[in-house]
């Protein structure tokens, strides 16, 4: 029995932003050469000011020289520039030669050495914007999404070249889109999405593309511009390099300062503050803070250098959650976690995949009935407070008030570094708690959480890893019992979701045996084993029972164990 | 630097809550700047223009009493809200639509806040949990959109400072913005000024510590001496730090000024409210009698009353809390339950700290 798939309402949305020249990013590229060298002297600026003496400058440039000898010995990319050792043995030989110089002309030297780094790395990072090739991209991921989808669907000859069915019936959006494209000519938006597939930034790049918004820039592994196609469209959808290799001090200050200044330009950004995909299938809870704090040293920034009485750009953060049916990763992250947590008590099997499997799970992906769903969170000012529509903060009493006060001591703007540590904890506790309040809920999130609860709840002795090496013929559960708890976790959900705590898919209502039946049909629908079945006798079983632990994560957090 | 000093000198500071200890900071702050004092009542405010006196004290010349609240918000940058905590978030709500996130302030108040769901009192619930019980600082960020929040506490008996005794306290905050403000406002040759991070655990370390303050009065009362009293405040600062933990709290904060600093103060003063109504318990008056004759609100009666519930919650040993509970509210004479006390099966001296 199949659950009839609606046809999705998702209107197309005209363009917020005629013409591409308007686009901040491509602002940004068409003075590409001015922006990097902005980055490169505050960066400079800034090492400068922490490192006050000359000794600490030439120390740090040591460090940086001998890190990337041995990146270049051990570890070297093909997208890595070829004149790269020449270029730092050049810096190497200059640093031994500082020695023989008066203090003066060895700390201008110094300076002049650590500053070509710095603009160096500026130019490595820097993304590279071109409108024609990011129409061309669009127009060919359009095309050939189209053609799979309509290949797949409509039974009829000739349907490859059909135009019934569209990616937007595949992908649901979800929340405030109205108030994001909004916002986005108001002032920069900073989209934070949570993390669980490779698949994500793509399925991101798509939605801003589908809501009619300008193109967003974010940072890429430098790893996939290796690979010749995939960096022509990175390039072009603007993404900016970020080399994971590279932990070096003037490195990592520069790419900083290169997003927190792409920001305060005004080009809309995506950061992923979960900084990796989540490996336990958990919404974020814990945010990396160093993006979130790079963007409310930006918005101070703004603050500061208008003058009094001048309109201020603003920076809005937009949470957002990707809601799968089916994360291909989901058994490798699942047994990296379990690895992590379980040290030698769990020996992860072997299940890896090569493109055949991408391209089947394409295939499928396009063919079955796997839905993704996109919630668009509310807009938050970068202290986390909600925003309304022409984008002022709001108090918890719908009282306008000005984000500026937030940086005001003794009547003006000032920095301070503490207290904005104290604001990022303050924003990325606000985003966690956003997550979860439009987490979407789907069926097969439903089925996957009450059988592992309930697995767990016959076995009360056992940990995880215990757990996880039930023998097979403890692994059953009657299908009345598990029907029974599936309803009572469904109506605190629907409690829940009266309490605007999270929300869920329009296909969680209606006879619960559909529901359990969809959620069946859907949890992990692509693994090779799956993590939920229904027996011969019509009981639940599972074939792999530490993706089904990753699936259930998705409603840790929520208190519905004791509805189990 | 001169500019920004004299703009910071425009502002007066504000008060909120002309009790005793607000009339003692007021006091404190009119040292350096010019003062705002909010009383409630328009006689206090007659009386301080008029006769520069309030509750005994005079009051400075730079201290300016008002009784209209938005007056206060828009006028000072920086408050002090000092007010018992029964009247704390309703003051709040009161003051937050004046409030803007330029606001500083520093809050003198060790009690709990009390949300109950609807149609619930403290007397139907049987326990407790943090969901339902507050701190201070916490009622301010769910008021208002103010962020940078401190809170004031340690040994501050208001007599002996308006007397210009040696003395210190602590000013706690996420924000060290927040605490090199106070310190500014606040130090003098007399008055020590310490900061702390642990904003939480500074609040929870002053209010506990009035639970054992009416525990010491009882034993005074009852005339026992000084080994009783160094049993008491030895574990009943024991106690203070697993209640204290369990609601939120570093064990830090309670070693230090407001935690075993205060709590020293407050068991041997007959100056400390708290310490009054355990003594006359002891001396066999009802609490409803004791109640009846004083016009400050004793924190430590109302904390008793939450902490021994919240302790129920947690799982939390604590002998001394419930059984002043038992005292207090369930009619238990002092000497049956210091009986009860002494035969507690306690062996551990130290076992919260890790090694």
């Amino acid at each position: 029995m199949e659950v009839v798939e609606k046809k999705n309402k998702n209107k197309q949305y005209k363009p917020i932003l005629d013409g591409i020249p308007d686009w901040p990013v491509y602002q940004l590229s068409k003075n590409r050469k001015e922006f990097i060298e902005e980055v490169a002297q505050k960066t400079f600026a800034h090492i400068k000011k922490n490192r006050p003496s000359p000794k600490q400058i030439i120390d740090e440039i040591q460090a940086t020289v001998y890190r990337e000898q041995q990146r270049m010995k051990r570890n070297r990319w093909r997208v890595d520039p070829a004149d790269e050792p020449k270029f730092w043995s050049t810096i190497k030989n200059e640093v031994v030669a500082l020695s023989t110089k008066s203090p003066e002309e060895s700390e201008a030297k110094a300076d002049e050495i650590l500053y070509r780094i710095v603009f160096r790395y500026a130019n490595e990072i820097a993304g590279n914007f071109k409108a024609t090739s990011y129409r061309l991209t669009r127009e060919i991921i359009k095309f050939w999404f189209a053609r799979l989808l309509n290949g797949a669907r409509v039974k009829k000859f000739g349907a490859f070249f059909r135009n019934r069915y569209s990616l937007r019936d595949k992908i649901h959006i979800v929340g405030k889109v109205g108030q994001l494209r909004k916002l986005a000519k108001e002032g920069t938006i900073v989209m934070v999405p949570t993390h669980f597939s490779n698949l994500d930034s793509i399925l991101i790049g798509w939605i801003i593309h589908s809501l009619g918004l300008p193109a967003f820039i974010y940072g890429a592994g430098l790893n996939l511009f290796n690979i010749k196609i995939f960096a022509y469209f990175m390039n072009s959808l603007g993404a900016y390099k970020v080399d994971r290799r590279k932990k070096n001090a003037p490195y990592l200050e520069t790419l900083k300062f290169y997003s927190m200044l792409a920001v305060q330009k005004g080009a809309h950004s995506i950061f992923f503050p979960g900084g990796t995909r989540s490996r336990s299938g958990r919404l974020e809870k814990q945010l990396k803070l160093g993006l979130l704090s790079s963007t409310i040293e930006a918005q101070r920034n703004l603050y500061m250098e208008t003058p009094v009485g001048e309109p201020v750009r603003k920076i809005f953060i937009v949470p957002v959650t990707l809601n799968y049916h089916f994360v291909l990763e989901a058994p490798d992250l699942i047994d990296d976690y379990l690895s992590s947590k379980g040290q030698d008590r769990y020996l992860p099997e072997q299940d890896k995949y090569g493109s055949w499997q991408l391209l089947q799970f394409l295939f499928k992906f396009f063919t079955k009935g796997s839905n993704i769903s996109v919630s668009i969170g509310p807009g938050l000012d970068i202290i986390g407070n909600h925003v309304n529509d022409a984008g002022n903060s709001l108090d918890a009493h719908g009282r306008i008030i000005d984000t500026r006060d937030y940086f005001i001591s003794n009547g003006t703007v000032t920095a301070d570094k503490q207290r904005e540590d104290e604001y990022t904890r303050m924003l990325s506790q606000k985003i966690v708690s956003e997550y979860h309040r439009i987490n979407r809920v789907f069926a097969s999130h439903l089925v996957a959480f009450v059988a592992f609860e309930l697995w767990q709840k016959k076995h009360p002795n056992l940990d995880l890893f215990g757990l996880l090496r039930l023998p097979e013929e403890d692994q059953e559960i009657k299908y009345e019992e598990f029907r029974a708890a599936c309803k009572r976790v469904r109506k605190e959900i629907y409690r829940l979701k009266a309490e605007n705590k999270i929300y869920h898919a329009t296909h969680l209502k209606g006879k619960i045996d559909l529901v359990i039946r969809h959620g069946l049909d859907n949890v992990g629908i692509f693994h090779l084993k799956r993590p939920l079945l229904i027996d011969k006798d019509g009981n639940i079983i599972t074939k792999d029972f530490s993706t089904l632990y990753y699936y259930h994560n998705r409603l840790v957090g929520y208190d519905l164990e004791k509805f189990v | 630097m001169t500019l920004k000093s004299l703009s910071e000198n425009d502002k007066p500071i504000g008060v909120i809550g002309a009790g005793n200890f607000g009339s003692v900071i007021a006091n404190l702050l009119a040292r350096q700047r010019n003062v705002l004092l909010y009383a409630r009542n328009e006689t206090v405010v007659e009386n301080i223009l008029s006769k520069r006196e309030n509750r005994g004290y005079k009051m400075h010349e730079r201290i300016t009493p008002t009784n209209n609240l938005s007056a206060i918000a828009e006028q000072c940058d920086i408050i002090f809200p000092i007010v018992p905590s029964a009247h704390f978030r309703s003051m709040m709500k009161e003051l937050s639509p004046y409030l803007h996130p330029y606001h500083l302030l520093i809050h003198g108040t060790k009690g709990f806040d009390l949300m109950l769901p609807d149609g619930q009192t403290i007397d139907t619930m049987a326990k407790l949990n943090r969901s339902m019980v507050k701190t201070m600082s916490e009622v301010i960020a769910e008021e208002s959109v103010v962020a940078r929040v401190g809170c004031l506490a340690g040994p501050n008996l208001a007599r002996e400072l308006a007397e210009g005794h040696p003395a210190a306290t602590v000013i706690a905050s996420h924000f060290n913005e927040v605490i090199n403000v106070g310190k500014r406002l606040l130090r003098n040759d007399h008055f020590q000024v310490y900061g702390n991070n642990d904003l939480v655990g500074v609040e929870l370390a002053g209010v506990l510590k009035n639970v054992i303050a009416i525990a010491a009065g009882a034993l005074s009362g009852m005339g026992y001496g000084e080994n009783a009293k160094g049993l008491l405040i030895s574990r009943g600062m024991v106690e203070m730090v697993y209640l204290g933990r369990a609601l939120g709290g570093n064990t830090k904060a309670f070693l230090g000024i407001a935690g075993i600093g205060d709590l020293a103060t407050t068991c041997n003063s007959s100056l400390s409210r708290n310490f009054n109504v355990g003594f006359r318990l002891a001396q066999g008056e009802t609490l409803e009698n004791i109640l009846a004759s004083t016009d400050e609100i004793a924190e430590g009666i109302n904390t008793v009353q939450i902490a021994k519930k919240c302790a129920d919650y947690y799982k939390v040993r604590a002998p001394i809390t419930s059984t002043l509970y038992h005292v207090l509210f369930e009619e238990m004479t002092v000497k049956r339950a210091i009986e009860h006390l002494m035969r507690y099966p306690l062996n551990v001296d130290i076992d919260f700290l890790a090694e």
